[in-house]
């Protein structure tokens, strides 16, 4: 275990980089990072237009929402990896291309959870800003969104969670996040599956609890302002 | 000032306002009463758009309020709108909740609405309460927190939907006391309510409601003292003895 450590662990930290591409766990918390950042916002837009007053939005991004939720994010991966060029004309990298398949698999999950954050705060809050005169999309900004998200904030964390784990899918189109730099090195060594996946199990799970644990902080921070009462 | 004509409303298949004809006048205090599912909260929801209507016209000052075009923005932004259910916003504070709107519409700067939210507060006898969370008040004062929140967009119209009925019993008074004191500075007001005192002391007239009708029209001496209409009759006697209503008893 020592040596298996102490010869690849820059190679599990960072691929070949410097004398080649990027890669390893730092390629992996590139990849979890930017689809988080891009698919929450995309999140908010899918789940603000599900709930839109008009069909011509809603329609569409409800259909998105069925045939994404319906398809394993394997399959997402593939039609980006293969569909997807021939569509563009341009071959994208497997880095972006993991990434798009990301950020739109997790925008649709995202906006599930938005919506079910903006319907169960409840009519009352948004009439209540109607009835002052804002824009539904004031309303949403100003008084519905900034208490749904606090809500929504667990079932966001899962997600983002989930995320980190499907980066390791970049696996199957050669991405050299830190599943396949694992298996590479499994490949290399050869007599000890055990420990090089236990490293990369150990590396996954200080990933997502330290994002849970951020998350947690972030919860407990907002919990001092008082909470909504429900009134009498 | 208001006019409705020959307004319908229906959910569905069930017809929540039937041919409403009436006219309220500038400066008029109007209490709207009736049984529940009367269409009393219907009826001045509609005013403001929050229900929208099928049949008929209703008209703010000679203009037609649900013509397709009409700016309903701008139309809710001049009609103050208090709940039941208070809604106020638990994220902002008192003061915030009151300044939230004219800032965001672009009426006052965040100073000058700042200092009318603080003036609202103070007339609504809560201007120690600025920076207080709603969370952090009493249903009374959350409610009160709730006028100045609509007195804030200066309107020359406010409608109540039964605002002291999530309340408990000794803050009623409170709510009504900052009501009153509106309805004597010449605000034209609409209240759903069942508070008799109220009705008797500052209401210029009585609309009694049922199955989507209104009923009866009377002032408010009349119709809690002869009331006409059997339906009237027999709701004025139910509100005067509540414990005489329901069943077991």
């Amino acid at each position: 275990m020592r040596d298996l450590i102490d010869t690849y662990w820059l190679y599990f930290l960072v691929g070949q980089y410097p004398k080649g591409p990027l890669g390893g766990l730092a390629l992996t918390v590139l990849l979890a990072a930017l689809a988080l950042l891009l698919a929450m916002p995309l999140g908010l837009a899918l789940g603000v237009a599900r709930l839109s007053l008009w069909r011509a939005v809603r329609w569409p991004v409800t259909a998105l929402v069925f045939v994404v939720r319906g398809t394993p994010l394997l399959m997402v991966v593939f039609w980006a990896y293969f569909f997807l060029p021939t569509l563009t004309g341009y071959k994208t990298g497997q880095f972006s291309t993991m990434l798009i398949a990301l950020v739109v698999f997790d925008g649709v999950y995202l906006a599930e959870i938005v919506r079910a954050g903006i319907v169960g705060l409840g009519r009352g809050q948004m009439e209540a800003a109607r009835s002052l005169g804002l824009t539904h999309f004031q309303a949403l900004r100003s008084v519905v969104l900034p208490q749904a998200l606090r809500h929504m904030l667990p079932s966001l964390v899962n997600q983002f969670v989930s995320t980190i784990k499907e980066t390791s899918l970049g696996y199957i189109i050669g991405l050299s996040e830190v599943s396949f730099i694992a298996t590479q090195i499994n490949t290399q060594v050869f007599t000890k599956p055990a420990q090089v996946y236990l490293c990369l199990g150990v590396a996954y799970f200080v990933l997502c609890f330290g994002l849970s644990r951020l998350a947690y902080g972030i919860e407990s921070r907002g919990k001092r302002r008082p909470p909504p009462r429900v009134p009498a | 000032m208001i006019r409705f004509e020959g307004v319908n409303k229906w959910y569905g298949s069930y017809q929540a306002l039937v041919d409403i004809d009436e006219t309220i006048a500038k400066g008029e205090v109007v209490v709207v009463c009736g049984p529940s599912g009367s269409g009393k909260s219907t009826l001045i929801r509609t005013l403001n758009r929050l229900e929208p209507i099928q049949g008929g016209r209703i008209e703010i000052d000679g203009r037609d309020i649900h013509a397709p075009g009409t700016d309903v923005n701008a139309l809710r932004s001049r009609i103050g709108f208090v709940f039941q259910q208070f809604n106020l916003f638990p994220h902002l504070t008192a003061l915030q909740n009151c300044t939230l709107a004219p800032v965001q519409l672009g009426r006052l700067t965040p100073a000058q609405a700042a200092e009318q939210a603080r003036a609202l507060l103070d007339r609504v006898g809560l201007a120690n309460k600025a920076d207080a969370y709603p969370a952090e008040l009493s249903g009374g004062q959350q409610q009160r927190v709730a006028i100045a929140r609509a007195l804030a967009q200066q309107p020359p119209l406010m409608l109540f939907d039964e605002p002291t009925s999530a309340l408990d019993p000794e803050m009623v008074g409170e709510v009504l006391a900052v009501m009153r004191g509106l309805a004597r500075d010449g605000m034209t007001m609409i209240c759903v309510t069942h508070e008799m005192g109220f009705a008797r002391e500052v209401a210029d007239r009585v609309l009694f409601m049922d199955g989507g009708r209104i009923l009866e029209r009377a002032t408010p001496a009349d119709f809690f003292l002869h009331p006409q209409h059997p339906r009237a009759q027999q709701f004025v006697a139910d509100i005067r003895r509540p414990f005489a209503a329901g069943p077991g008893f």
